[in-house]
């Protein structure tokens, strides 16, 4: 036990909450300053976190099996780089990519093929719904007898995962063009086609936006959970399970790190693309 | 009549058309192996209504037929609670489904309880100070994106090392997948009161606590619910993911990563269907919850 430790990280917690609390009662007008202040306080709080983390586990000399301190993991992943590169290239690149592009597109594809029928859609939307509630998540045996134990089985996980919200996504999108808009359609005498390409699409998109941003977070716990069921011996959630039985808990908190990196990534590309693609809607539109 | 016309019938349809899928589909996966034994067994007068009927009673079918996982479903998830009266708890033994359901949904139950206490804690805590909404609220919503299932097993087995076994481990997974939406939600339900009512409590000189208790929470409850429904949802996931690392002992989890490893391909589809119907149960529980507490609020639905 080391009190100085302990005694700095709380001093530099406090600090940081001090600094915080100062930092959000300051009165600008000026956008860059108050920009610049809503960046800074969620960074110190996490920087806080870190170093608060670090003394307490140093200065407590908890256990690395317990809580490794964040250096410890940082020397992990800088140690590791190969590993940890296989392994995103076989759960991400290979499993949560392919399934996630797959079972997006079947979504999308299948909403636009119901929707042409009030009857079917009706019937598929609280089924959809209901699937979307349901622990999907425990196909993945299933899956891998079929398709076996490679990237593959993994995939389709993903594809069943992501279906669901897309098309129930997908199918309220559809229906969210106001009908003075659909009217108007009308008098141009554009057609089916024209009508869903020009105005409902478009009035879609903030919806399948959110089905995309759903299933970026799913389609990574999906292949990862999926790979605890069997796999080739590379790949993130294989990694963490072998790792763990051996009790090597940074190696597992590496690949967290990673996991947490690659995630947070893919959603904030989906969210980039978003931003660009839906520029008038007034969620971002700033006035 | 109207209703049924427009509501049911078509799910009614669709789910139909799924079970008759399904029946084509077992016939097809299975029809491979079906074949093989024929062969072996020198059996060249089989008619197209054998190979039906066996296909779709195979012992470790590829994909089991729907009466299979029904009658299995029955037999181990259901039946044994027939039997409690005459042979007490010892009818629930762990060969039977309902038994490992019961385990899942404990750890389910009181991970979502604890989720949920700490998510409304939380969200009263973030609503009252700026400083802790600037810097918390950001990390809560990053934190959305991190797959903290994967973090799963490793929670098992760490605290298993220091002797905490199961009931408490996974219900913690449970807490930590379930406290998120509920923290979300519980933020814009808390900062659902317009203006013009918070400056109301203001000209009648309330407190924060008379604001909270008389404005904030009402208006809130909705927003609970909603984000509870998921919260439950999710949090049953997490007890089933929390099971799969012990070494499959009890559990839906459990049940699943046994059947994978024996080829028991009926058990896993009952099980299954017991985690889609706890699920459904749960979700439709709060969902009844949530019409008799806004009725009683006078809320017209």
């Amino acid at each position: 036990m080391n009190t100085g430790l302990i005694a700095i990280a709380i001093i530099v917690w406090l600090g940081a909450w001090g600094i915080n609390e100062a930092l959000v009662r300051v009165q600008t007008t000026n956008r860059t300053v108050s920009r610049t202040i809503n960046l800074i306080v969620p960074l110190l709080f996490g920087v806080a976190l870190l170093v608060l983390w670090e003394g307490l586990t140093r200065g407590f000399a908890v256990k690395e099996v317990l809580l490794p301190p964040p250096s410890r993991i940082w020397e992990e992943i800088t140690d590791s780089l190969p590993i940890l590169w296989a392994d995103f290239q076989q759960t991400f690149i290979k499993s949560v990519l392919t399934g996630y592009a797959m079972g997006c597109g079947a979504g999308f594809a299948v909403a636009i093929l119901v929707d042409r029928s009030p009857f079917l859609k009706r019937g598929l939307l609280p089924l959809g719904n209901f699937v979307s509630a349901l622990p999907i998540i425990g196909v993945a045996p299933i899956m891998v007898m079929w398709f076996g134990f490679d990237w593959p089985s993994k995939a389709a996980v993903v594809v069943i995962m992501t279906f669901f919200p897309m098309l129930v996504n997908t199918v309220s999108g559809l229906n969210a063009a106001g009908s003075m808009e659909k009217d108007l359609m009308r008098t141009y005498a554009a057609g089916y086609w024209q009508t869903l390409f020009k105005l409902r699409l478009p009035a879609a998109a903030p919806f399948i936006f959110n089905a995309l941003k759903i299933n970026s977070t799913l389609a990574l716990i999906g292949a990862i959970v999926a790979e605890f069921f069997g796999t080739p011996i590379v790949g993130m959630g294989f990694r963490i399970s072998t790792e763990v039985g051996l009790l090597n808990v940074s190696m597992v908190w590496a690949e967290i790190a990673m996991a947490a990196v690659a995630g947070s990534a893919f959603y904030g590309l989906v969210a980039l693309l978003e931003r660009t693609l839906t520029f008038w809607h007034p969620s971002i539109r700033r006035g | 009549m109207n209703a049924f016309r427009h509501h049911v019938l078509p799910v009614l349809t669709i789910v139909l058309g799924i079970v008759i899928a399904w029946y084509v589909g077992s016939v097809a996966l299975n029809s491979a192996w079906q074949l093989g034994v024929y062969e072996r067994a020198d059996n060249t007068e089989w008619t197209i209504t054998d190979l039906w009927t066996d296909t779709l009673n195979q012992n470790r079918p590829v994909l089991p037929s729907p009466h299979q996982v029904a009658v299995e479903f029955w037999n181990t998830g259901i039946a044994p609670l027939g039997d409690l009266p005459e042979r007490g708890m010892r009818a629930i033994s762990p060969r039977t489904l309902i038994y490992h359901a019961w385990v899942t949904l404990s750890a389910t139950l009181l991970g979502f309880a604890i989720g949920t206490a700490t998510g409304i804690l939380l969200a009263v805590a973030i609503i009252h100070s700026k400083a802790m909404d600037k810097s918390v609220m950001p990390w809560v919503i990053a934190s959305q994106t991190v797959p903290i299932l994967a973090i799963a097993p490793m929670i098992i087995v760490v605290l298993a090392s220091i002797g905490l076994k199961g009931l408490i481990p996974k219900a913690l997974i449970s807490t930590y997948l379930s406290f998120f939406p509920v923290v979300v939600g519980m933020v814009k339900g808390f900062r659902a009161p317009e203006a013009i009512q918070l400056d109301l409590m203001r000209t009648y000189n309330a407190s924060s606590a008379q604001t909270f208790w008389k404005l904030r929470w009402p208006s809130a409850v909705p927003y609970l619910f909603t984000s509870m429904k998921v919260a439950v949802a999710i949090s049953l996931v997490g007890a089933i993911v929390g099971e799969l690392p012990t070494g499959a002992i009890a559990g839906l989890g459990a049940r699943l990563l046994a059947g994978s490893y024996y080829g028991q391909t009926v058990q896993i589809w009952s099980a299954l269907f017991m985690a889609a119907i706890l699920a459904a149960t749960l979700v439709g529980l709060i969902g009844v919850a949530e019409r008799r507490v806004t009725k009683r609020m006078g809320v017209s639905a």
